[in-house]
């Protein structure tokens, strides 16, 4: 897997300074939006509390809750598969869709399928897959990834959707109107609906007392794709399992304050078993979760119930876009699970954050997320995927930080003589700080010997 | 009399020495004693921050060996005591004067609010000035409430400031949104840092205010540093330096 | 079933040691007014509640409503409220559905924190018919209205919960520059009648 640099990728996305800020803008409004739902919720913070112990207790004994919603869910009528990784999850779901000669396939939301890379392994083999959310129909249209795991197009401009959309579906040239834009949408998936063999969706929770599976959608999209066609596959992660029907209730109150600032999204669906005369196929997927669970520090962000909040708030999620992370989950979250899947690749991402903390607050099930991104920096550090300029520039300041007298000489020397050097030395290119910012004017003397000459040696 | 070792960050140790200096007088003037150890060098943050805990670990071990046995730690930086409080533990677990360090490290406002229950410091600052709410110290720390928490609202910086005679504290955007600093991540993510910061002032900006204030000089340093370049009608003074001017005065 | 047994043996080898399931009673928030914070929560949604003292006022409120009393093809599941003109249990294949104008779906119960109401299954021949309406007119009790989803979940808990669905408000998206849509994909609107 090629790396990803987000320093790199992140300058590219601020170089463009009016789009940069619009992108900034658009996710601080999600970010407010959840500010004002949340304040609705009194009980919001002993909610967090709630929703952490949960998912703390459901993988402390996930074995057995696996278990036991295998059991129930069978006993609905569902079939439930086991897939230990993304290849063992993708001939899953495409042998339930070659057994029964289904060619067209719609989807709702799924990270969980786009972490397998579904789409492509299921189009190489014939099956038309059709992303029914329209943010994701949108990028898939452009063959582009989603940038934020809640909000696919939030990187896309109405005019470039318009464009894309006159293209493609066929709308007039320069309309942009997002109601109609939807609307031309909303006729091009209906045929798609009408047409598909099977529908296939991700799963926001999965109760293991009744076996049921809950999915929560504002489009219909989801609804459209499991009401029609008679084959339901739908897909989880093995930490989507959770004890209790009631247990919903915290997350339910949760989700979408978290992720749009809805008090709950317009559908909740829960699937107990296949409709009549239809099929309901769970694919529970491994890929990496178990070998999660079992570190001490990372297992908690496990919890994550995908609501993006962690995105919105990052200041520098929104400046940098979800491209820059290059995985497909991005900001703060994608931060810790990417290094997890491949840190060489990903061993930026956790050093694309000032660790201001807002991340961990936002978490409707607190997971500590600055303090898991400030772990897997040392997790880096200890497997050597450091750049090597930067471990060494540590070591040097370590050192010489380590000697009082060694210290003070170092900040002799740079208050000499850095005001003496001509400003075009000072501020050439390797002076990073420089680019953008004055460096701080350097003062006569330091606080130490000021202390001494106004207040006497100490 | 209240004894107090004065932790001085090495930044402001080496570039901004007058808010050491305000700090020092600020607890003077309110009947603490107050030592300055002069071994003292950094806490180790930066090193920390980068993954480095090896190269942390000996600064940690030093910054014990200068401050164990004070009743009270005190620097003007939330950021350098919540490495100290919260990220210490690590390299110091189980060393003896350690527990006792940790629970007595404060930063300047804390300090001043919740051990010496000042309910206000006297003087006059007929400024605008606008609160930047440094992450560490906010979040880290809980010198404030924040603005994600669904709970009672409290700021202690603020508390401090608004009780100044003819002070006029600014309503921001984003009252407490990161303004890029963040250690090495400013020069490692320079173009983000730099748009952050740069929106930050503009917030302030566009508040009408005239000083920029806050509890960390790093931040502050990032900030004055973009200020500067683009000679912005802006200046930054840290709280201490407020507070002391104010009172001194 | 190698998986199987590979990822069970994989999950119970790495589980932390157990810890217990937090207490969740004291959760939740009691309104003054269930009704009338119900009918402001559907409202923020993009829905519209209406109240009517009784079956012959929810009646009359149905056959007002503009997207009824232009409706060419109705369902209706509630007997006492709307005149059907598709029989749904008499339609082999959901997919006839597409074009249904309005359906009239019965509601067990509803959430004030949220404006939403639930919709059992088992009242539905055809699943389809919820999300492939034009328009959505759910009728429900005032006495079912209950403050939150705890209350809710208490309520579903005593009866086995098989298919069902909350409903809250019409579909909609923002997935256009943050643009609100009402009328996603699913129904363009969505009335809750509250009788009694």
């Amino acid at each position: 897997m090629s790396g990803i640099s987000h320093p790199e990728a992140a300058a590219r996305f601020v170089a463009d300074d009016a789009r940069a800020h619009w992108h900034d803008q658009a996710l601080w409004w999600v970010r407010k939006k959840r500010d004002v739902a949340s304040s609705a919720v009194p009980d919001w913070e002993a909610l967090r509390d709630a929703a952490a112990g949960i998912k703390a207790h459901t993988l402390s004994r996930i074995g057995d809750y696996l278990e036991e919603f295998e059991r129930n869910a069978t006993a609905r009528g569902a079939k439930v598969w086991f897939a230990r990784d993304a290849a063992e999850h993708n001939a899953v779901v495409h042998g339930i869709l070659s057994e029964r000669g289904v060619t067209k396939l719609v989807k709702s939301k799924s990270m969980l399928t786009e972490e397998c890379h579904l789409n492509p392994y299921l189009e190489a083999r014939g099956i038309e897959v059709t992303d029914t959310d329209l943010g994701e129909r949108i990028v898939q249209l452009r063959h582009e990834p989603p940038s934020h795991i809640v909000l696919p197009a939030i990187h896309l401009k109405k005019e470039e959707i318009g464009e894309l959309f006159h293209q493609q579906l066929g709308t007039e040239k320069g309309a942009s109107d997002p109601k109609y834009l939807t609307e031309a949408a909303r006729q091009h998936l209906r045929r798609r609906f009408l047409e598909a063999g099977a529908g296939l969706t991700g799963v926001n929770f999965a109760v293991a007392e009744t076996g049921g599976v809950v999915v929560c959608t504002n489009e219909g999209n989801a609804d459209m794709g499991t009401t029609l066609p008679p084959v339901h596959i739908a897909c989880m992660g093995v930490e989507k399992l959770i004890p209790r029907l009631q247990d919903l209730a915290v997350f339910l109150r949760l989700l979408a304050r978290s992720a749009t600032g809805q008090p709950v999204t317009t559908y909740t669906t829960h699937f107990h078993g296949p409709r009549r005369e239809g099929e309901l196929h769970i694919v529970v997927v491994d890929n990496g979760r178990s070998a999660q669970l079992k570190d001490k520090v990372f297992r908690r962000s496990l919890a994550c119930i995908r609501c993006g909040a962690c995105m919105n708030t990052c200041p520098v999620f929104r400046r940098s876009g979800g491209y820059s992370y290059g995985f497909i989950v991005p900001g703060p979250i994608g931060s810790i699970l990417a290094p997890g899947r491949d840190a060489s690749a990903y061993s930026t991402l956790p050093f694309a954050s000032s660790l201001c903390g807002s991340c961990s607050d936002v978490c409707p099930v607190r997971i500590d997320l600055h303090h898991e991104l400030l772990a897997w920096r040392q997790e880096i550090v200890k497997r050597g995927l450091l750049p090597r300029s930067k471990r060494v520039a540590m070591k040097l300041a370590g050192w010489v930080l380590r000697f009082a007298w060694l210290y003070r000489l170092a900040g002799w020397l740079a208050r000499r003589v850095i005001p003496a050097l001509p400003r075009g030395l000072v501020y050439a290119r390797w002076n990073t700080w420089g680019q953008q910012r004055e460096l701080p004017p350097m003062p006569r003397e330091t606080f130490r010997e000021l202390y001494r000459r106004l207040r006497g040696r100490p | 009399m209240l004894t107090v070792g004065l932790f001085i960050p090495c930044y402001i140790e080496q570039l901004y020495p007058q808010v050491g200096m305000a700090a020092l007088r600020l607890l003077e003037r309110h009947g603490v004693r107050a030592e300055y150890p002069e071994q003292q060098t950094c806490c180790g943050q930066p090193m920390a921050n980068s993954g480095c805990n090896a190269d942390a670990a000996p600064l940690a071990a030093r910054f014990l060996r200068v401050f164990r046995g004070y009743e009270y730690v005190v620097a003007p930086s939330g950021s350098c005591v919540s490495m100290v409080r919260n990220h210490y533990d690590q390299f110091l677990d189980g060393q003896p004067g350690f527990d006792h360090l940790k629970r007595s490290t404060f930063e300047l406002c804390e300090f001043l609010v919740d051990v010496l229950k000042l309910g206000e410091v006297g003087g006059r600052f007929p400024h605008k000035v606008g609160l930047h709410q440094s992450c560490h110290g906010l979040r880290e720390l809980r010198l404030g409430s924040g603005s994600e928490r669904r709970v009672p609202g409290f700021d202690k910086v603020r508390s401090l400031l608004q009780r100044l005679q003819d002070i006029q504290l600014v309503e921001l955007q984003r009252p407490d949104e990161c303004c890029g600093f963040g250690g090495t991540f400013s020069v490692n993510e320079e173009a983000v840092s730099c748009m952050m910061g740069k929106d930050r002032v503009a917030d302030h900006e566009r508040a009408g205010a005239e000083i920029i204030t806050g509890v960390d000089m790093s931040c502050l340093m990032h900030l004055e540093g973009l200020i500067r370049r683009e000679r912005k009608p802006l200046r930054v003074m840290h709280v201490a330096e407020i507070l002391d001017q104010s009172e001194g005065a | 079933m190698a998986a199987r047994e590979e990822m069970l043996a994989a999950l119970r080898h790495n589980a932390p040691r157990e810890v217990p399931l937090p207490d969740s009673s004291r959760l939740g928030v009691q309104f003054p007014d269930p009704v009338r914070q119900y009918v402001e929560s559907l409202r923020s949604v993009g829905g519209a509640c209406l109240l009517a003292a009784d079956r012959a006022a929810a009646q009359r409120a149905v056959a007002d409503l503009p997207v009824y009393r232009g409706a060419r093809r109705i369902v209706s599941l509630v007997p006492w409220v709307g005149q059907g003109n598709v029989d749904l249990a008499a339609l082999a294949d959901p997919h006839d559905l597409e074009g249904v104008d309005v359906a009239v779906l019965p509601g067990e119960l509803a959430v004030a924190e949220n404006g939403a109401v639930w919709v059992d299954g088992r009242s539905l021949p055809h699943r389809a018919v919820f999300v492939i309406a034009e328009h959505l007119v759910l009728v429900a009790e005032a006495r079912q209205v209950v403050n939150d989803m705890h209350e809710a979940y208490a309520r579903l808990a005593a009866r086995e919960v098989g298919y069902g669905l909350f409903i809250s408000g019409p579909s909609k998206t923002a997935d256009i520059e943050q643009a609100l849509v009402i009328g996603a994909q699913g129904a363009r609107s969505c009335t809750v009648l509250l009788v009694g």
